[in-house]
């Protein structure tokens, strides 16, 4: 059983905000909701699968079914923080194989900009019932110093520098230049990332992505769906998911979830990382994508730092063109995760549809992979690999 | 940069698994679960052994020696800190602070020695300081 040719995606929006204070959260769900399934050609009663996770409102997708109306015959609301969006359309390819549901809907959506949230330098408010809870707490480990961890332990293993990080953020600029929605739109350089200030050493103010508020939504069909449809067709072909965790305190913090989850998706697919013709690759920091990229088998483990450095991830000029909207390092952020957005400039990219100046020549295979989570403790990794028809 | 010692620590959750360890604590002694099924001691502590998930797990007095596996400086914020996993002389490897030095002198592979700083409830929790 396999999920490949399965399932195809007929409808993506991405929500043009980036600063909602005068919008919900739920007002958001719809809002994303809505318009992928006006780009699909359908309509809100063809929707039959639901697919939510953490940042919807209410207990799984109960609330957000009802405040949209939807009349539903499977739904779930895997949680693995920014990795969700790729896992929950996996799912939705899974359920629509068994014929569990025609037309699914996922959606992401979050206003942690307007609602104040210092997500990367505060610790966030865990469940005391959570086993880790007593053993952490007081230790103060956040988002930026945790990703901070990772990327010291991957200097020091394998010699990766400051500069190396810093041109993943300088290609995701040179894309973000041509995103009139993107919220950093202005090119930078590696002196720049450098010049600006520390926030948990070794990774500067540049090496972290922005906070947004914002959203998107992804509408997957089964093929003979799909077919009737005007959008131009894509088939996911692969996908893969995976927990990396401390495993009892004997751990290695240079490699990643993606270590698991992307062969199982490149399996799957029947394709080799050469073969991918753009990346979406999470990038929550500058270390989450040198780490990934090497995960995925993009290059070995450790040469991450030399493979993105040079312009390597910028489209037109490197090898491996990635995030070309500019990314969470630029462009927009929602509710802090980070998938849907990769999905749905894969997407775009295969439909020939991405800004002309970063639209990849022959684009017919892309990958989609994101991190959620705590890269230095334990985190959800998945990975989808998507072809063009 | 020097590191605040002043920080205030959110406490820890005093639960039917982490109860014994802090009652430890509160007299300057560093306890690690080790599992007598299989001899292995591991982190964060649980009465399940992670490895053999056996329930053979018993409280140990540890070395409290250890090596920097990481760390990071947390500079932009009020009282700047430093995060670290710390992989203790008994083999696994925990999170932790490190305190009692300057920020700048901190290196992966330095050799550390638990040092107990009460949160803010009076309870003790292990931190590590230069050996």
């Amino acid at each position: 059983m396999t999920v490949r040719g399965k399932a195809y995606i007929a409808g993506i929006f991405e929500h043009p905000t980036r600063l909602a204070p005068d919008k919900t959260v739920a007002q958001l769900h719809a809002e994303v909701a809505l318009g992928a399934l006006a780009d699909a050609g359908l309509t809100r009663d063809d929707v039959d699968g639901y697919f939510c996770s953490g940042d919807a409102p209410g207990p799984g997708p109960v609330s957000m079914a009802e405040y949209m109306n939807l009349h539903l015959r499977h739904m779930d609301s895997t949680e693995i923080g920014g990795a969700s969006y790729i896992a929950l359309a996996a799912h939705a390819a899974e359920a629509i194989a068994l014929g569990k549901c025609d037309v699914a809907l996922v959606t992401l959506a979050g206003r942690p900009r307007s609602e104040g949230m210092a997500t990367g330098t505060a610790p966030r408010p865990r469940d005391p019932n959570q086993p880790e809870a007593p053993w952490e707490a007081p230790y103060a480990i956040t988002t930026a110093n945790g990703y901070a961890m990772c990327a010291m332990r991957h200097m020091y293993e394998y010699g990766t520098t400051s500069e190396q990080l810093a041109w993943v953020k300088v290609a995701a600029s040179h894309h973000a230049q041509h995103n009139p929605h993107a919220m950093l739109p202005k090119v930078v350089t590696v002196e720049d990332v450098l010049n600006s200030p520390l926030i948990a050493d070794p990774l500067h103010r540049l090496d972290c992505c922005v906070i947004s508020d914002g959203g998107g939504a992804i509408v997957l069909v089964r093929p003979e769906i799909a077919k009737t449809l005007k959008r131009p067709p894509v088939k996911i072909i692969g996908t893969g998911e995976a927990v990396k965790h401390l495993t009892g305190g004997t751990f290695n913090l240079t490699t990643s979830g993606a270590w698991r989850a992307g062969p199982i998706a490149f399996a799957e697919a029947g394709v080799t990382p050469a073969d991918i013709k753009y990346a979406s690759i999470y990038d929550s920091f500058t270390i989450t994508v040198i780490m990934q990229l090497e995960d995925l088998g993009f290059c070995a483990k450790g040469a991450g730092g030399k493979f993105v450095a040079d312009g390597n991830l910028i489209s037109g000029v490197g090898k491996l063109p990635f995030n070309t909207d500019g990314g969470g390092l630029c462009n927009n952020h929602p509710a802090n995760r980070g998938s849907m957005t990769k999905v749905l400039e894969a997407v775009r990219q295969l439909r020939g549809e991405a800004h002309p100046a970063v639209q990849v020549k022959n684009c017919d295979l892309a990958l989609a992979q994101g991190t959620g989570f705590q890269l230095a403790t334990r985190h959800g990794s998945a990975t989808m690999i998507m072809e063009r028809e | 940069m020097a590191v605040f010692a002043s920080r205030k620590l959110a406490p820890p959750v005093i639960t039917a698994e982490s109860k014994t360890f802090f009652d430890a604590a509160r007299q300057g002694r560093l306890l690690i679960p080790i599992c007598t099924a299989c001899d292995r001691a591991h982190w964060y502590p649980r009465v399940i052994c992670p490895f053999c998930a056996s329930d053979k797990v018993e409280w140990r007095e540890a070395s409290g020696k250890g090596t920097i596996y990481t760390f990071s400086v947390m500079r932009r914020v009020k009282e700047p800190y430093i995060i670290a996993h710390v992989t203790l002389a008994e083999g696994p490897t925990m999170l932790t602070n490190i305190v009692g030095c300057d920020a700048d002198d901190v290196r992966i592979g330095q050799a550390v020695a638990v040092v107990f700083q009460d949160a803010d409830t009076g309870v003790p929790v292990p931190m590590f300081k230069p050996a």
